[in-house]
């Protein structure tokens, strides 16, 4: 299958410029150094870290409020047990808690925007957060992001390893994304969050649903890929 | 269908920095060592938004050894290094050792992959057949030398004296 992952080079992106290797990977044969992983349980998982919107102090972040769940399998469809899953964002203004984020938008004193948490026996993971805004981010004239959330993940073998990004669907702004043009078009929409009126608290939060796929199984990363 | 790969972007340490990420273990564990480094791209500059993570074996040559995490993580810093602590993994299926690397960055749409050998291995590491796949004459980005007190091995990810990086 052609590979959904985007080209290292896409000139769009003006990092990818001087950034994107040159010559060709090549090809390692699969030994146990790459079938295996780290785990890294609950060591790094405190309570509430699955809550962006509560400071932890008695206050609560701005914006509006969302659930963000789904499932994290393998490409055979095995859920992906017991594994960390990262995410980190933008707060409702489209700003980032970051020395180098120079947006003029309000930081906001309840936000930090790091989630982490554990998928249960069935590969699946809820967050609790507040829907990023929108950022200008210089790479062309008006360049804006898409609203999004990044997610990291481990899986089972060092070959799934994945981090990537969760946007919100019908975004205006992914016609003018070169990041998320940069995959290939018929893998775009596995990056898009469905809405989800399931998941969707009554008089409390919009519910989104994302699951993600990860490369490979532990048993033959190689073959599924 | 795989979920696609997306940028880290700029602002990763948010999400992934990790205060024990670079202690792959104690400073008093028999065998110690630093692996130090620094990222450079095309033009030479240093890169200050990237991360390295290391996953290797044990000294025995033993993956989930109870007691040895076996994983590294550090973000690089203003000047584009980055430093892991940990022991000098054993050999792993006949091959030399090494320790598996993900380099993730703002401008990388992927993860890139390499390996960490030692330069002072130099009779298993002429018998490594990953090595052997490697053009000659790039084989010298994947040895660690000798540092003080430990090994240095630095990453470019573009241009003269790239890197050397795997696919699966």
């Amino acid at each position: 299958m052609t590979s959904p992952h985007p080209p290292l080079l896409s000139p769009g992106y003006k990092s990818t410029v001087l950034r994107a290797p040159q010559q060709a990977p090549i090809l390692l044969p699969g030994s146990l150094g790459e079938l295996t992983g780290p785990v890294l349980g609950e060591g790094p998982v405190a309570s509430g870290d699955a809550d962006l919107t509560l400071d932890g102090k008695g206050g609560e972040a701005q914006g509006q409020r969302i659930i963000v769940h789904g499932v994290v399998s393998d490409a055979a469809g095995r859920p992906v047990r017991d594994q960390l899953v990262e995410v980190w964002q933008a707060n409702a203004a489209g700003r980032y808690l970051h020395k180098w984020d120079r947006h003029d938008a309000p930081l906001d004193p309840h936000f930090t925007g790091v989630g982490r948490a554990l998928t249960d026996d069935e590969g699946r993971y809820r967050f609790v957060t507040v829907k990023p805004g929108a950022y200008p981010w210089g790479n062309h004239p008006n360049a804006w992001r898409p609203a999004h959330i990044h997610f990291s993940l481990f899986g089972r073998a060092f070959t799934q390893r994945l981090v990537t990004q969760m946007y919100f669907p019908d975004d205006p702004l992914f016609a003018f994304d070169p990041i998320y043009h940069s995959v290939p078009e018929f893998a775009r929409d596995r990056l898009v969050a469905g809405f989800d009126l399931g998941a969707t608290v009554d008089s409390w939060a919009l519910g989104f649903r994302f699951d993600i796929v990860l490369s490979g199984d532990s048993a033959t990363p190689w073959e599924t890929k | 269908m795989t979920t696609p790969s997306q940028t880290v972007g700029p602002y990763l340490s948010i999400g992934l920095s990790w205060d024990e990420g670079p202690f792959v273990v104690p400073a008093d564990a028999p065998g110690a060592v630093w692996l130090r480094g620094e990222i450079r791209d095309g033009n030479g500059d240093l890169v200050p938004d990237a991360l390295v993570e290391t996953w290797q074996a044990d000294p025995d040559g033993r993956f989930h050894t109870p007691g040895f995490r076996g994983f590294g993580r550090c973000g690089t810093d203003d000047e584009g290094k980055w430093a892991i602590r940990t022991r000098k993994p054993g050999p792993v299926d006949g091959q030399a050792p090494h320790i598996a690397v993900s380099v993730f960055a703002r401008g990388l749409l992927d993860r890139v992959i390499t390996r960490v050998y030692f330069a002072d291995e130099a009779p298993a590491n002429a018998a490594d057949t990953v090595l052997e796949s490697v053009p000659e004459a790039r084989r010298h980005t994947l040895l660690a030398a000798p540092d003080g007190d430990g090994y240095r091995f630095d990453i470019r990810l573009q241009g003269d004296d790239e890197t050397v990086f795997f696919t699966f």
